[in-house]
């Protein structure tokens, strides 16, 4: 049979716009990759930022801080709301709903307007100024919605008679949701958290007015610092340190890297069990 | 005696982590009221001494000006302007990747383009930024002429910052589309293709157009990567003006939110205002699609 000229111009699009966007992806990474790690030097791990030296290492340390506060906050308010939907709510509940439809709102809102809240709210109406604290109460509305999400799902994956098999034995629903609902979803509620992870690393909108941009590390919650996004936004907005932007760009693609294929193997890991 | 003890402690304790299980969930409902309650008590009052008509449709954004004038206008339309570019490039080239993923490639193929698509989502929007100012600036600037921040250069960004979102929205609708159908096409006679995009694109048509709201949205909201390489001058632009720079809603805040004060700075939580408004109206348009999807 003969290919008809539309056919062949439409097979032809397909092929080509997948082209493009892998050429983009390899494009991007790859120049980053190539420009910047030259650039990745000793001096720039050095314990204290100076204008000489560029360090990102205080961003670093930052950022691992604001992580670990942003899922403290989320972490359990995340996964204790999809137990409450999953395990205890009546299908179809109002609330169910009603919960459902903030989520979904909550996780439409651009990081620009969670910035201005968390500087409405956290910097000057409870008077914790740019700090760590704000900054990561922040983040920590901002990933709630992917975590409540992805446990919600992991839950509702575990079979209905693990549950029963616990009943039948006696355990209580407490019991059942901690010692065999919750270690069976596990898998999934991590690959959430892992893309949380991403999310926080990535964020800078939500965080340059709650957060601040101070370069060193942070002495307690209370005060400012700069994640390695709001960085290397400083330094390119600078301009006067490319060569450490580009290093900094690719820490950051590294580290987006190395979580990307967490969240893959977890997933992996929910698909062979 | 003991054993009554220890049900009704079992008992208390039950009811208790309940509690704790619903006042959670209780937690995200809070969280929106918060947002709600400070960004329009943050907002409302500079629209109010503004005026509405002023604040919306006003041409002129000059605030260290005497007397100041805090028109919005050109932000709407840069926003507008920038978001519709997003959407002529990427949603195109996404629908057809989303095909090519899900009624074309091979399987080995798969499972190399996949992660890259998923870490084309995970790329933060500085990294885009940056790559927009070492790349993206110069090229335009040396192919079209102009300084190179400008409308085009943040439309291009953009369409591709929204690639991942349009091609796995559009994928899962594409495969959701009962395979009867295409088999149907096939069997009156029609080509791989002609199956493909005359049967079983149109019988995706709400998940594909799902996507492209949620595109929207994602462009609407981003800040740091459009400010990086838009240009940022608060003027109305026209659209033949697509080589000169512009300002979005979001520039708007980023930018002046650091030393703004008094009604200033009252104005630029109203344009945060706007913008929310503009995403709830979104949201509510992407669950009415996917409502009407399933």
């Amino acid at each position: 049979m003969k290919t008809k000229p539309l056919d062949m111009l439409l097979r032809a699009l397909t092929w080509c716009c997948a082209a493009i966007t892998c050429a983009v992806l390899l494009y991007l990474v790859g120049y980053i990759l190539v420009q910047g790690i030259p650039f990745i030097k000793p001096s720039l791990f050095a314990l204290a930022y100076n204008s000489e030296n560029v360090s990102l290492l205080p961003a670093l340390v930052t950022t691992v801080l604001t992580v670990a506060a942003s899922l403290l906050v989320a972490v359990p308010f995340g996964v204790f709301a999809a137990i409450y939907l999953v395990e205890y709510a009546r299908r179809g509940n109002r609330l169910v709903r009603l919960v459902r439809v903030t989520t979904e709102a909550l996780a439409g809102i651009p990081s620009i307007v969670y910035g201005l809240f968390g500087w409405l709210f956290f910097v000057v109406w409870l008077g914790w100024g740019l700090s760590l604290l704000a900054g990561s109460f922040t983040l920590a509305i901002m990933i709630l919605p992917l975590i409540m999400r992805t446990t919600e799902e992991s839950l509702k994956a575990v079979p209905d008679s693990y549950r029963e098999g616990a009943f039948g034995l006696g355990a209580g629903r407490l019991r059942t949701v901690f010692r065999i609902v919750l270690p069976a979803a596990s898998p999934g509620i991590l690959a959430g958290v892992v893309l949380a992870i991403g999310r926080i690393v990535g964020e800078t909108a939500a965080l340059i007015y709650t957060a601040g941009t101070v370069a060193q590390i942070p002495a307690s919650p209370l005060a400012s610092g700069r994640t390695l996004a709001i960085h290397m936004y400083a330094l390119s907005s600078e301009g006067l340190h490319t060569g450490q932007s580009y290093a900094t760009a690719v820490i950051l693609l590294a580290v987006v890297i190395g979580i990307n294929a967490l969240a893959a193997s977890a997933a992996k890991r929910i698909a062979t069990r | 005696m003991r054993r009554n003890d220890t049900a009704k402690r079992r008992a208390y304790r039950e009811s208790a982590m309940r509690l704790v299980f619903l006042l959670s969930a209780l937690a995200a409902i809070l969280a929106v009221g918060l947002i709600c309650v400070f960004l329009f008590a943050g907002g409302i009052p500079a629209i109010g001494k503004i005026g509405v008509f002023q604040f919306l449709l006003g041409q002129e954004w000059s605030p260290s000006d005497i007397p100041p004038a805090f028109g919005i206008f050109p932000m709407i339309i840069g926003s507008l302007y920038v978001t519709t570019g997003a959407i002529l490039f990427g949603v195109p080239i996404g629908i057809f990747t989303a095909v090519f993923l899900a009624k074309v490639c091979p399987k080995p193929l798969y499972k190399a383009i996949k992660p890259a698509i998923d870490l084309l989502a995970g790329i933060p929007s500085v990294v885009y930024g940056f790559f927009g100012i070492v790349v993206l600036v110069p090229l335009v600037r040396n192919t079209f002429g102009g300084n190179g921040s400008s409308i085009l250069t943040a439309s291009i960004l953009l369409g591709i910052m929204i690639l991942p979102t349009i091609i796995n929205v559009t994928e899962s609708a594409i495969r959701a589309v009962p395979d009867e159908l295409y088999e149907g096409a096939v069997a009156l006679g029609a080509s791989h293709e002609r199956a493909v995009f005359g049967v079983m694109l149109p019988a995706a048509k709400s998940g594909v157009m799902a996507a492209v709201v949620l595109g929207v949205g994602r462009a609407i909201g981003e800040t740091m990567a459009v400010k990086m390489v838009a240009g940022n001058q608060a003027l109305l632009r026209m659209p033949n003006e697509f080589l000169k720079g512009v300002r979005t809603l979001t520039a708007n805040v980023v930018i002046e939110m650091g030393y703004a004060e008094g009604l200033h700075r009252e104005a630029l939580i109203a344009t945060g205002v706007v913008l929310f408004v503009f995403i709830l109206l979104i949201n509510l348009l992407f669950s009415a699609l996917k409502r009407e999807g399933k």
